[in-house]
């Protein structure tokens, strides 16, 4: 019995494969995280335990969020790449019997303690895998979260919608229509208003789960082009199934299996050169 | 491969005699609904005339309308749902956002579920005990009372219904802006909820429009024109109910009137309200 060929692999990785080939072959299981200069960590993951209800899907993972850089997660379906970013915002507290242990220091702040949760939520947005409009006008949207926090002039407001759609990306495709639904937007167009309407609420953290796997492939192009954009100004974690996506957003890359944290490594050296062999041959394309 | 053709035709006929069944069912079910209306307008729409809408109600044999029952009618039905939609809408609120799998939850639920189907007389004997008997006198605010209790559980029922058809990602999101439970609740899910919530209210609308079971024992009737709701007050179901047992050929003339325009009106508010809600939805 011979393997069957691994599948293509996307253009940005094919190109790395050279490398790839050269490198030494990975020792079996094991783990491999690196450090982030202290003054560069924007969120400190320390021992982070994560439980629904009986069971227990993040194992003691430990991980560092550079400032101003964007980090991808990456793994297989249900390796706990989307609960890791869901303790990020706290956003498992609304639901009962889900429970995580372990500290998340953001800025000198354990996010696990008390703490407020709006204002943190306000502090780390978030994009989610679906779009998720509400039911009001595209202007109303991107103020929604802003009303909540600031008591802006109508001028201000609307500078700030502006700016907001600008960064995402959408200005010009809805300035003549801001008073009309934010549902009646396409699939693409309302994934770019949730962007706007999440960093219009300034945060200093965005974290987006799978927030292109709804759109189509122009519209992730359109994303992926915001996410470049918005790099220098916030820090992003991203969750992604699309290696080819990690590879060209991310400076940072996780890899993530059955609930631990593999590894951890600059973007560049974790598509050439893996240390794992788990991760190898996750990106190789051999499994997952 | 062969093709049992037997097998084939088996299924035509039966497809066939189900769907002749099921036209069938349907054609008595609107023909009932079309010999009520029928009798409805040809009866009604003789009584109507300007009286009706001018004058109050009449003793037999002398000139009347139906003034001081449509006013009474309207006054009552508009504080009844003013009231259940306040009491329906928080209640099902709770239910759907905040009660959770709990036991107190499932309790609520099953007590309003029971209240959905309790017999209005019986509703209007409660409210007779709790607010006609200790002040002495019926009023036309216990009568609202008592269709709200009717109102209730309806509004209650659509709202907690219709508030869990909302997708979670719609909660996550808005909550993850920074935004409180509550204001998530009032902002975001009851606006996207509004046309399912409006049609729990017209059900309920249309459901306490013709009781007269309650208002029996709790507004009664007034003969007189009257704005004062600490009163017995006129409504239109106790008119018609009263008039049309009587022997006289003018009053049971009103009675059908009367019918005829309750059953206009909820129709009437039923497609306004339809328009409504078409309107507020995105194109």
């Amino acid at each position: 019995m011979t393997d069957p060929a691994p599948e293509p692999l996307a253009p940005e990785i094919a190109a790395l494969q050279p490398a790839v080939a050269e490198r030494e072959p990975p020792a079996q299981g094991g783990t491999s995280v690196i450090a982030i200069e202290p003054d560069r960590i924007k969120i400190d993951i320390q021992n982070l335990d994560f439980f629904y209800g009986k069971s227990h899907a993040l194992k003691s993972v430990s991980m560092s969020v550079a400032r101003n850089a964007v980090t991808a997660m990456i793994g297989p379906s249900g390796c706990g790449k989307s609960t890791l970013l869901r303790t990020l915002n706290r956003m498992y507290g609304l639901y009962p019997g889900q429970r995580a242990t372990g500290r998340i220091m953001f800025d000198g702040e354990d996010i696990l303690g008390r703490v407020n949760l709006s204002l943190l939520r306000a502090r780390i947005g978030m994009v989610f895998q679906k779009p998720t409009p509400f039911p009001m006008s595209i202007h109303d949207n991107v103020a929604f979260g802003v009303r909540l926090y600031e008591n802006l002039s109508r001028a201000d407001m609307h500078n700030r919608v502006e700016d907001s759609l600008r960064r995402a990306a959408l200005w010009e495709e809805v300035k003549d229509k801001l008073h009309s639904s934010g549902l009646g937007l396409s699939g693409g167009q309302q994934q770019r208003l949730c962007v706007a309407r999440c960093i219009a609420v300034r945060p200093e953290v965005l974290l987006l789960d799978e927030p292109t796997s709804a759109l189509d492939p122009i519209s992730s192009a359109k994303l992926e082009e915001t996410v470049t954009q918005l790099k220098s100004d916030y820090t992003i974690v991203i969750v992604t199934h699309n290696l080819g996506q990690a590879a060209r957003l991310s400076d940072y890359t996780a890899f993530m299996y059955l609930g631990e944290l593999v590894e951890f490594g600059d973007t560049g050296s974790m598509f050439t050169k893996p240390v794992t062999s788990r991760a190898s041959d996750y990106i190789t394309g051999r499994f997952g | 491969m062969a093709l049992s053709t037997a097998r084939v035709s088996q299924r035509r006929l039966a497809n066939v005699v189900f769907v002749t069944f099921c036209v069938l069912v349907t054609a008595v079910a609107l023909t009932a609904l079309a010999l009520i209306l029928f009798s409805l307008v040809s009866q009604g729409a003789g009584g109507l005339n300007a009286d009706v809408f001018t004058k109050s109600t009449p003793a037999a044999g002398t000139p009347g309308g139906l003034i001081n029952a449509i006013v009474g009618s309207i006054m009552l039905c508009v504080l009844g749902m003013l009231l259940a939609l306040i009491m329906g809408v928080l209640a099902g609120t709770w239910l759907a956002e905040y009660a959770g799998e709990g036991h107190y939850g499932s309790v609520v639920r099953f007590l309003n579920d029971v209240l959905l189907s309790a017999p209005s007389i019986l509703v209007g004997l409660f409210v007779y005990e709790i607010l006609v008997a200790p002040f002495k006198g019926f009023s036309g605010f216990a009568g609202a009372v008592a269709l709200a209790l009717l109102a209730v559980p309806v509004i209650t029922r659509t709202t907690e219904d219709v508030l869990k058809l909302q997708p979670t990602s719609l909660r996550e999101a808005a909550v993850a802006l920074g935004s409180p439970f509550w204001h998530v609740v009032r902002a975001v899910l009851w606006r996207s909820a509004t046309s399912g919530i409006l049609t729990g209210a017209l059900l309920a609308f249309a459901r306490i429009s013709g009781e007269t079971a309650p208002l029996l024992f709790t507004a009664l009737n007034n003969q007189f024109f009257s704005w004062n709701m600490a009163k017995p007050m006129a409504n239109l179901p106790v008119v018609i109910f009263q008039f049309a047992l009587t022997p006289y050929t003018d009053l049971n003339r009103l009675a059908w009137a009367g019918a005829l325009i309750i059953a206009a009106s909820v129709l009437t508010v039923t497609i306004i309200a339809r328009f409504v809600s078409r309107e507020s939805k995105p194109s």
